[in-house]
């Protein structure tokens, strides 16, 4: 059997960037999104298509006229719906909002009839509604309930969590509840993420160098970790902490020499994990000790025997990035594939090594 | 006889002889090898010599000469042979005459003798005759005095027999126990044997009775014990007499002594109760509670005495052990003695020996004595264990001396006893115990140690400098005075390193007392080879240096956890002093050790390169842990700058920032407090005049959009070309790398964390025209300052080159500020 891994496919994209995203509810193309920062120029929302066959990208331009994108988010129902979170600026004001917005249906057919078009004229995204309340201060990330039907999104802005919910086609959102941050001093949460277990009924932020977890029905607090990293909630460590007891952490990796900036579990096999951080590098870590995936007893399958127990490992290095390495995400359609975009606009596609593949799935 | 010629010399002589044997019928051994050599008719000695031949023969060979030479010889010999023949027939015929006179003179002396013989015989026979008729007349008589004799001896005997009762009772009242005892023995088969008649059975019933009360008597003796030995081992044997079992003798004997050795070794449990005075450790006296609570199921009286105030408790352990010998020991030996005396030396002659006495006393004896050993040495355990000061080992040393030398009496006394080994097993125990307890000092003396220089480091300068003052202000010079340490750290650390090294060696020496030659248990093989290699190089030694390696890890974890609650000069001084031991000090304390103790390496030891390379990783661990430590807090104060401020909104730069003169001052003095330590180690080549380069890719960026509007008129081009063809030909710049043992790799480290910070927050900010050119102001101020601590300025000139070029990315309004107007408001401070 040959074990071969393809190459990384790279794309460039001329505008710095930061925020990355599968389209969530695409799990037929291997399809990325990423958005752009820029100051100067209208920004730009990419859709990458990665041909798998052909080991070749396709992509299409969406413009984002609103303002440089800090993060986006993608529909887990509806493919052509996102979030983004982008920066305004007005009267010498920078300001965060928060917004939905529908990708124009023909933008596939498109970019088939004129590649050379869409550069210089690129569709429009089409604004469904903004996820911002003057009250609530400016918006850092948003969330979609995972696995859902596209009906419900957190935000966090500043230090309130907003839990929205979409009618109308996602043209109204609407306030549920709202969680807020209490203590001494500015606290602002800085990054989340919606947990997919207990019925997504919970959500974890970050703030400084805490962890905190919230009950989504009641909006209450319910574990919180001080001090969980140095500097923010970055310093070159990965820490993997089991909630129900957060006095220390599971697991460490130390495998960056600087800040890691995102973390993403593989969605089928969660011992795989992505590291991004700002020493320029991705790192692909095999984390079998805190999988989820039953230990295989040794009897169970034809030439298992011969097979040690995989242990908690760094698979891979990536060092196609030459700049700070904000975003990783694993691919919604191929579960053994995944992007990762630095700064200077670089996004890298690569696939977990065969070998590491077949260990698993045989 | 005239035919007997033979040839000269003592051959001849020989003859003669020959010849007077075989005439006195002397028969002569060799006669047979003669034989042979007679036949020859010429042999002229021979028996068949024939004359004519012999002559025929010499006249046929030889010459006229030789004829008259032989003739001349032959008359010669005749000559000869003719006046031996006449001196022998002279003597023979002295000889025949004396023995015929003999001869003559018996035959005479017989016949008189015979004649008295007769006579005799008639005699004889006149007495015999007598005899037979006197016996039988006498012969009645005698059948009667015979058989009154034998009545006589009888009625003594019943006599003996009746009175045996009365005589018995006397003997007890006079407490003549053993005249007792054997009269009834000489007594006792004969009544049992006729037991069946009445009136013995009277006796004998009257007998038993009496005995019975003697051995009851006897017991009741044995069982008192007042009496000396001597009256006991008598005790003893007159019951074995008596039938009395002599295995509950054994147990009564050695349960008498026993309630004795209790009460010694109550005494001794007295001594080690919990003293309630100053120096009493709290968990020893809970362990010793839970002790007694244990012990107290097994005597009923240790509550007792336990409520006793014992007010002779604080007895040293040497006078604990001297005790312990004198009197428990000591009464021991002397119980197995009387013991052995008794029933086993006693047992092996006598009709005991058969019942197999001997080995069941022994076997007896022996369960004794390990169950009251046993006893004795958990009371000296539990002492030993008290003994928790470390101060002074050579009383302990003498006290187990003593406790193993007294054993070997014991050892002595009963040969395959297993009580001389629990001994040195508690003797080793104790050892090791010690050992361990001078780890422990020895890990908490290091850990106080390093208190107290916390406390040195933390103490404001002001105090330290005030008293610095007072003992001479010479140590505070001009350029201490802008440290951040207020002590001198190589003087810290020298001391440390030195108090450390003293009480290595205090506590080697002190070990070093359980090998001293006059030490009794010095000899055994677990002092002479286990101890040392693995008693005292590994778990003393080996340990201490490895708990260092690892304490000095953990302040590498806590603090990198809870952010840094290990002050930073600590981490120096101590990745120093770890490196200072990687170099020599572990190769010096275990060559010392080596030679002290002589080991001799039979079990695998930790070789030094083991130490050494855990060592040296320690200090790399803690020098990496600094760098990052340090870098963290100027990190903290470059983040907090950017992140508070309003980088939009802001007035045209007047003035570096303050935070900026602040991380150079820290910087500064990180370098100060790091070369204090460390070598300066090398740096590349800079230029003259690297203090006034200008930013390169801040003018680049502006030719960037140069190249934007030429090259690309399209697309919008956004992205910092040059910057990053320069990042595709220079290395990789690892941010939180391991740094080397120098001064100028800490502070490339620590500069590289720092800087890297403010590129990463001045990234996720956005800059108005005047917020930039402050960061242009500001970086301008850095570079002129953090080029010279850094081993390659250019990695300096890179990270700021990136900081400036986000910044102009993150600007709405890129104007950039002239680079003259920077150096001016940089030189104004």
């Amino acid at each position: 059997m040959k074990m071969e891994d393809d190459a990384p496919v790279i794309y460039g994209l001329e505008f710095q960037a930061r925020a990355l995203t599968a389209q969530t509810a695409e799990t037929d193309a291997i399809r990325f999104l990423v958005g752009t920062q820029s100051l100067k120029f209208d920004n730009q929302i990419h859709i990458i298509d990665f041909d798998d066959e052909n080991n070749i990208i396709n992509k299409n331009v969406l413009l984002h006229q609103a303002g440089e994108i800090w993060h986006i988010g993608a529909s887990p129902a509806d493919k052509a719906v996102l979030t983004t979170c982008y920066n305004k600026t007005s009267d010498s004001r920078v300001v965060s909002c928060a917004a939905v917005w529908r990708m124009p249906s023909d933008w596939e057919t498109g970019s088939h009839e004129s590649p050379d078009d869409t550069a210089h004229n690129p569709q429009i995204l089409e604004l469904l509604c903004h996820l911002d309340d003057s009250a609530h201060g400016n918006a850092a990330c948003v969330l979609w309930e995972p696995m859902g039907d596209g009906k419900r999104v957190i935000s966090l802005a500043d230090n309130h969590a907003l839990l929205w919910d979409l009618q109308e086609s996602s043209t109204q959102a609407t306030v549920s509840s709202t969680a807020t941050l209490e203590g001494k001093g500015q606290l602002k949460f800085t990054s989340g993420k919606w947990s997919p277990h207990h019925n997504c009924s919970q959500l974890a932020t970050a703030n400084d160098t805490a962890i905190r977890g919230w009950d989504l029905r009641t909006m209450s607090q319910i574990y919180c970790i001080e001090n969980a990293h140095g500097q923010l909630v970055h310093d070159c460590k990965v820490k993997f902490w089991d909630v129900r007891n957060v006095q220390e952490p599971v697991k460490t990796l130390e495998e960056h020499s600087h800040w890691v900036w995102s973390v993403r579990y593989n969605h089928s096999h969660d011992q795989l994990v992505l590291t991004a951080s700002s020493d320029s590098r991705l790192i692909l870590s095999n984390m079998v000790s805190i999988s989820s995936e039953p230990v295989r007893t040794l009897s169970g399958r034809r030439g298992a025997q011969a097979k040690e127990p995989l242990k908690d490992s760094v698979v891979s290095t990536y060092e196609e990035h030459e700049d700070s390495v904000y975003a990783a995400e694993w691919s919604s359609a191929d579960p053994w594939l995944f992007a990762s975009l630095s700064y200077d606009g670089r996004l890298v596609i690569n696939r977990v090594p065969r070998a590491l593949k077949y260990r698993i799935l045989l | 006889m005239a035919i007997l010629l033979t040839d000269c010399g003592p051959g001849r002589r020989r003859r003669v002889h020959g010849m007077l044997k075989l005439y006195y019928g002397l028969n002569e051994e060799g006669k047979a090898a003669e034989e042979p050599e007679s036949l020859d008719p010429c042999d002229i000695n021979g028996p068949h010599f024939d004359p004519e031949l012999y002559l025929n023969k010499l006249r046929r060979e030889c010459s006229l000469a030789e004829l008259m030479d032989q003739e001349t010889c032959m008359v010669k010999q005749i000559r000869s042979l003719d006046s031996d023949m006449q001196t022998l027939v002279y003597e023979n015929y002295n000889k025949f005459i004396s023995a015929t006179d003999t001869i003559r003179k018996m035959k005479n002396d017989f016949k008189k003798m015979e004649d008295e013989m007769d006579c005799l015989s008639a005699n004889m026979a006149a007495i015999t005759e007598f005899s037979a008729s006197i016996s039988g007349t006498l012969q009645d008589q005698h059948t009667q005095i015979t058989k009154l004799s034998g009545v006589h001896t009888l009625l003594r005997k019943l006599q003996f027999l009746f009175e045996l009762p009365a005589r018995l009772n006397k003997c007890l009242e006079l407490q003549a126990y053993a005249q007792a005892v054997s009269s009834h023995r000489r007594a006792r088969c004969v009544l049992q044997q006729y037991s069946h008649l009445p009136s013995f059975k009277g006796i004998q019933d009257d007998c038993h009775a009496i005995m019975d009360k003697l051995a009851q008597e006897l017991r009741q003796k044995f069982r008192d014990g007042g009496s000396s030995a001597k009256d006991l081992s008598e005790c003893v044997e007159l019951l074995l007499q008596l039938d009395e079992p002599a295995e509950e003798l054994c147990d009564k004997f050695l349960s008498h002594a026993r309630s004795r050795l209790e009460s010694d070794l109550q005494g001794l449990e007295a001594e080690i109760r919990p003293y309630p005075s100053a120096s009493a450790v709290k968990d020893a006296s809970a362990r010793r509670l839970s002790s007694t609570t244990g012990a107290g199921s097994l005597t009923n009286n240790s509550p007792k005495t336990n409520t006793l105030p014992s007010p002779t408790s604080n007895t040293d352990i040497l006078e604990f052990i001297d005790r312990g010998c004198n009197e428990f020991v000591s009464s021991l030996c002397l119980v197995i003695t009387s013991y052995q005396e008794l029933f086993i030396n006693h047992a092996q002659t006598g009709e005991l020996a058969s019942k197999n006495i001997p080995q069941m006393a022994n076997a007896k004896l022996h369960v004794f004595v390990d169950d009251l050993a046993a006893r004795y040495f958990s009371l000296v355990e539990r002492r030993i264990q008290e003994e928790k000061g470390v101060g002074d080992n050579s009383l302990l040393v003498r006290a187990l001396d003593r406790f193993h030398r007294r054993l070997q009496a014991v050892a002595k006394l009963l040969p395959g006893s297993t009580v001389p080994n629990k001994g040195t097993e508690i003797v080793i125990r104790a050892a090791t115990e010690r050992v361990k307890q001078y780890l422990s000092a020895l890990q908490s003396f290091y850990m106080d140690s390093l208190t107290d220089v916390r406390q040195a480091l933390a103490t404001p300068r002001l105090s330290v400098a005030g008293a610095s003052v007072a003992g001479g202000g010479s140590l505070l010079g001009g350029p201490a005075s802008g440290r951040d340490a207020p002590t001198s750290l190589p003087e810290l650390l020298s001391s440390l390193s030195a108090s450390i090294l003293n009480q290595i060696k205090s506590v080697l020496a002190s070990v070093h007392l359980f090998t001293a030659k006059d030490i009794t248990f010095s000899n055994k093989p677990y002092f002479k080879g286990e101890f040392c290699s693995q008693g005292v190089r590994e778990s003393l030694v080996v340990s201490f240096i490895k708990f260092v390696c690892q304490s000095s890890r953990q302040f590498c974890e806590s603090a990198g956890d809870k952010g840094g609650s290990t002050p930073p000069a600590l981490l120096l001084l101590l990745s120093r002093l770890c490196l200072d031991y990687e170099t020599s000090t572990i190769s010096y304390i275990l060559t010392l050790t080596d030679e002290q103790f002589l080991v001799q390496h039979h079990s695998p030891v930790t070789p030094v390169t083991t130490l050494c390379a855990e060592a040296r990783e320690a200090a790399q661990k803690l020098l990496n842990h600094y760098v990052k430590v340090q870098g963290l807090i100027i990190s903290q104060m470059l983040r907090k700058s950017v992140e508070t401020r309003d980088w939009v909104n802001t007035i045209e730069p007047r003035n570096v920032r303050a935070v900026m003169k602040r991380v150079v001052e820290d910087t500064t003095s990180i370098d100060v407090q790091v070369g204090l330590l460390y070598e300066e180690g090398v740096r590349k080549a800079h230029s003259s005049d690297s203090s006034k380069r200008t930013f390169s890719v801040y003018s680049s960026s502006r030719q960037q959009a140069r190249y934007a509007a030429s090259y690309t008129p399209s697309a919008p081009m956004d992205t910092n070309l040059l910057s990053n063809i320069h990042k595709l030909f220079s290395e990789r710049i690892d941010i939180f790398s391991s740094v080397e043992f120098n001064k100028v790799s800490v502070m490339t480290g620590i500069i590289k964390i720092s800087l890297k910070t403010f590129l990463e927050c001045v990234r996720l900010r956005t800059f108005g025209r005047y917020g930039l050119q402050q960061i242009q102001v500001d970086c301008h101020y850095l570079q002129m300052y953090l080029w010279r601590f850094v081993s390659d300025e250019n990695l300096v000139h890179f990270l700021l080159d990136e900081i400036v070029g986000s910044s102009a990315h993150r600007c709405l309004d890129p104007a950039p500020m002239e680079q003259s107007v920077i150096e001016v408001i940089c030189e104004r401070g």
